[in-house]
């Protein structure tokens, strides 16, 4: 396939947007990824492709946008069935579409109250973070991943929030690892993936970015 | 298909259980509804079967639970799949679920804040309804229902908000068919439906159950 058919209206440091990558590549696509210039204004595309919400990621293909990643995600395994990153049972998709639909919902909007406080993080915003992701522990069970033996939906969805870890780790000064070592564990094993270490970017850069962020908005 | 494999831990004035109870009925499928007491104390069956929001609706399918209203109707549409509620082609797919999931994150909530407010609701809460359903009648166009011809997917996601109207339009002091013609003839379009008319509660009851509710939170 072309590079052409798929445009991903991108930004580097967006979990939203790593997913769609990650999808993408697990499915071996080529794609065109445009980076959205998060300060200097939103490019005309992007507005007109996803109006309701203007926000990245925003995939095209054949020029029709498709926007909330979750939803992308589910579009890509459906176009590209092989390999299916869904269960093949319709009751093993709605548990794998709960947890996303819970990750979306909650994950990176709790990491973002430990970040986004100003001083030291309120210490209610860290308890939520280590509870979901004991939540989350609860799902993976003994599994090796959320799906099984195999790298799926629910793992796509899950792991690019992880890049913004350690950043949220040094802002609220705990670690992963000691609150949820399970977690942390199925974190290393995704990172072993191409698809994921190709995508995710250095953890470093993210906190680097969160702390000129919070210059900007007044948060020290 | 005997009763006892479908269940649903039901609220009357829920709209999510509305949505999943309107998507039953169009598959013409027999289930039992089981009322939980919102006011008297949760069903140890729901706490046990939605532990992470422990919210109606569960739908139980052969005692195998499924939440998250969107994702049960999902799930019913993908296990009887006759008639289909989502289209045949994984755009179309694409579009009914982002249309949903606007109207899932946006709508109900947004009409909250008008009947959750002392004294006059603002102006502001309003202006957001209204802009909600502006948004909804672009995406209607000159269609009869959200999927075309046939009463579908998002249809079955969206009317069920529109029992609380009545209740918002009277707290908030507007009308939806003078802001928003479009939508109330939508609206007038889907009580047509046998499916629809059954499963909606009369909104003078609702409009009664939340003037009660307000009491109860102290709100007058």
């Amino acid at each position: 396939m072309s590079k052409e058919e798929l445009v991903i209206l991108d930004c580097w440091v967006s979990p939203f947007c790593m997913g769609v990558k990650i999808a993408l590549a697990e499915k071996g696509l080529e794609y065109e990824a445009r980076e959205e210039d998060l300060f200097g204004g939103k490019s005309d595309l992007l507005l007109n492709s996803n109006p309701i919400y203007m926000k990245v990621p925003v995939l095209l293909h054949q020029a029709k946008p498709l926007c909330e990643s979750t939803i992308i995600v589910n579009y890509i395994d459906e176009t590209w069935p092989s390999p299916p990153l869904l269960p093949p049972c319709s009751y093993g998709r709605a548990q794998a579409r709960f947890w996303a639909d819970f990750i979306d919902k909650k994950l990176f909007d709790a990491g973002c109250n430990i970040w986004r406080s100003k001083g030291e993080a309120p210490e209610e915003a860290k308890r939520e973070v280590i509870e979901i992701l004991k939540q989350l522990e609860e799902a993976l069970r003994e599994k090796a991943f959320f799906g099984g033996d195999t790298f799926e939906f629910v793992d796509i969805i899950t792991v690019p929030v992880t890049s913004w870890f350690h950043a949220i780790e040094k802002f609220g000064n705990f670690k992963v690892e000691d609150e949820c070592p399970k977690f942390s564990a199925w974190m290393k094993r995704c990172m072993q993936r191409e698809t994921v270490a190709k995508v995710l970017p250095n953890p470093e850069k993210v906190y680097e970015f969160l702390i000129m962020f919070r210059k900007m908005q007044g948060i020290e």
